[in-house]
């Protein structure tokens, strides 16, 4: 029960300070920017728009790929903006804290993205919108050795891909 | 780019069996070994000369199974390889065996003559002449000479002249770009070359155990893929054409077919498939919900360690060849994974977290006789070396929140647990593998 309550905190503190998230090909989407110059301004079904107005990640527990009951909601939330924006395609990436090996975490990440993919697909969005890739423990959100970080290294990312 | 094969000569090799097996279970007291000048006429067989007894010197003393007796102690300074050595100035010193050669230029390349003696007994144990057609094969004069000896004076299979292949590693921890590397079993930044761009972000490469192939998994377009590199050809092939991610790769002992876990993109389950290179037929080996990875053969080829949570946790198991006789091994408490089947037979290397810590260990094939060679907060991918006497694997440190630390590092151990030591690599590295003997 504390555990959800921590996860819910640094899913709500993630949300509202995400000054510049990283996507994983490289590039920086500056969600700050664009919505501190006036919350007017974000361009509706873009990913800042996701980040700031949805929420663009779910977190997961330890070796676990079940959808917590804050994921499902996330994700629910997700589900209805994808609907709203019916041209928009994201790929769903799968990530893993860095206590397990490479490959079972690769396994692991599949599975998490693969939970978020198939949500939204029973939420009703088209597959062909949709791609997931694993990305193990190679690409953390947080940089760190402890469990603050690995809470929310082990997560799903919801991207834009057009 | 890949070195031509060696052209040795032998001209005489001594086949009685081994000398002096110093090896036994536990720690082994290294056998002092006195290295004579290595004797060249000009600056040019000088300097081979020097670089020859450096790498054989490091090599043997490296194996933790010998020391290079200081040379400042040599009373008897002449070319050894023509001339029987006074053995009173040797046993004096407490040499067990002495190492002569000398370097010439021939019209064929760069000539050595190498003599080993056992001291004690007063004899000549192995002589050999080689020719090389130039300097660049001076390193794998030095490993070859570090085999012979080591071979002829501890009874077991040579390993120095092989290479290592790994991922090397820089940036920041959530950026990272990683290269695929090789380089000599020493880390020695002569041997070392980049195999990949860093375009791509490539994890686990596995050498063929029979040939100079790769396999390693790599994002090309963002698609995490199985692939091989010829390193003889440079040529680079994606194994198979799946629907989804190939990851955890590894040669069967044959090395005609790769053994991997694919994700069916419509259930995100792992399973272990078997692929022939040459037929490109496909087999299907688990069926099981749970995550099913890192497959290493038997070398017999018989049998296949796995690691899957079938049970809840991560384990490991065996199974037949076709994926028949699942039984569980690990027997500890905590989460095991990377089991690597030892080239002997006998051995399974693994790494295991539990209270919070990462052992790499070994245990009997039917998980028996468990026991934690190193320990520590971040360690993972053991390889074993060729004559199946040592590990190789990585080691990571905590990082922080602002970005330090997380330094990797590559590491040499003996299975009885002593004689770690670092493999300097020129950047950071992890995920080593080792070759064949070239």
């Amino acid at each position: 029960m504390l555990k959800k309550l921590f996860m819910l905190i640094v899913a709500g503190f993630f949300l509202a300070s995400c000054a510049a998230t990283k996507t994983e090909q490289g590039g920086d989407v500056d969600a700050a920017s664009a919505s501190s110059s006036s919350g007017g301004e974000i361009t509706a079904g873009t990913q800042e728009d996701l980040i700031v107005n949805v929420g663009d990640r779910v977190f997961f527990e330890f070796d676990s790929s079940e959808l917590t009951v804050d994921a499902q909601a996330t994700l629910d939330a997700q589900a209805a903006w994808l609907m709203q924006y019916p041209d928009t395609n994201i790929t769903v990436e799968g990530h893993a804290d860095e206590r397990g090996t490479r490959e079972y975490n690769l396994a692991l990440g599949d599975k998490r993205a693969f939970s978020v993919y198939s949500y939204l697909a029973q939420a009703g969005i088209d597959t062909n919108r949709m791609e997931y890739v694993s990305w193990g423990k190679e690409r953390p959100e947080v940089i760190g050795s402890d469990e603050t970080a690995y809470s929310q290294n082990r997560r799903g990312v919801t991207l834009v891909s057009n | 780019m890949i070195k031509k094969i060696l052209i040795i000569l032998f001209f005489s090799l001594n086949a009685n069996a081994a000398l002096e097996v110093t090896i036994a279970q536990g720690k082994v007291e290294p056998t002092p070994i006195a290295i004579t000048q290595i004797f060249g006429a000009d600056s040019d067989t000088a300097r081979y000369g020097n670089t020859l007894r450096q790498i054989i010197s490091n090599n043997l003393t490296n194996s933790g199974l010998f020391y290079t007796v200081n040379e400042d102690l040599y009373i008897q300074s002449d070319n050894l390889v023509e001339k029987v050595p006074r053995f009173e100035d040797w046993k004096l010193i407490k040499a067990q065996f002495l190492l002569s050669a000398d370097v010439s230029k021939s019209d064929k390349g760069i000539r050595l003559r190498m003599r080993l003696y056992d001291v004690f007994n007063g004899k000549e144990i192995e002589k050999l002449q080689l020719t090389i057609p130039n300097e660049d094969l001076i390193r794998r004069v030095g490993h070859t000479v570090s085999d012979i000896v080591y071979e002829r004076i501890t009874g077991e299979t040579g390993y120095f002249d092989t290479r290592i292949v790994y991922v090397s590693e820089i940036g920041p921890l959530d950026q990272r770009v990683k290269r695929l590397a090789i380089m000599d079993q020493d880390g020695h930044i002569d041997s070392h070359q980049f195999l990949t761009d860093g375009k791509n972000l490539v994890l686990t490469p596995r050498f063929a155990p029979n040939n100079q192939i790769i396999t390693y998994m790599e994002y090309k377009n963002n698609l995490p893929r199985v692939y091989i590199y010829n390193l003889k050809t440079g040529e680079r092939e994606i194994v198979g054409d799946f629907p989804g991610m190939t990851f955890a790769p590894r040669f069967s002992p044959d090395s005609q077919s790769v053994v991997m876990s694919f994700s069916d993109p419509n259930t995100a389950n792992s399973e272990i498939y078997l692929m022939d290179l040459n037929t490109r037929s496909l087999s299907r080996l688990t069926k099981d919900s749970g995550i099913d990875t890192s497959p290493s053969f038997s070398p017999d080829g018989e049998k296949i360690v796995f690691n899957s949570d079938r049970g809840g946790s991560p384990q490991l198991f065996i199974m037949g060849k076709n994926g028949d006789n699942i039984k569980r091994i690990s027997k500890g408490k905590g989460v095991y994974g990377n089991p690597v089947w030892s080239p002997r037979g006998d051995l399974i290397a693994f790494t295991k977290l539990t209270q919070g810590n990462f052992h790499i260990g070994v245990m009997d094939t039917n998980g028996n006789n468990e026991r934690v060679i190193v320990r520590d907060f971040a360690l993972e991918s053991p390889a074993w070396s060729p004559n199946g006497r040592y590990l190789i694997f990585h080691r990571q440190k905590r990082s922080n929140l602002d970005g330090t630390g997380g330094e990797v590092t590559i590491h040499f151990i003996d299975i009885t647990g002593y004689n770690e030591r670092i493999i300097p690599t020129p950047r950071d590295g992890s995920d080593p593998a080792w070759s064949p003997l070239l």
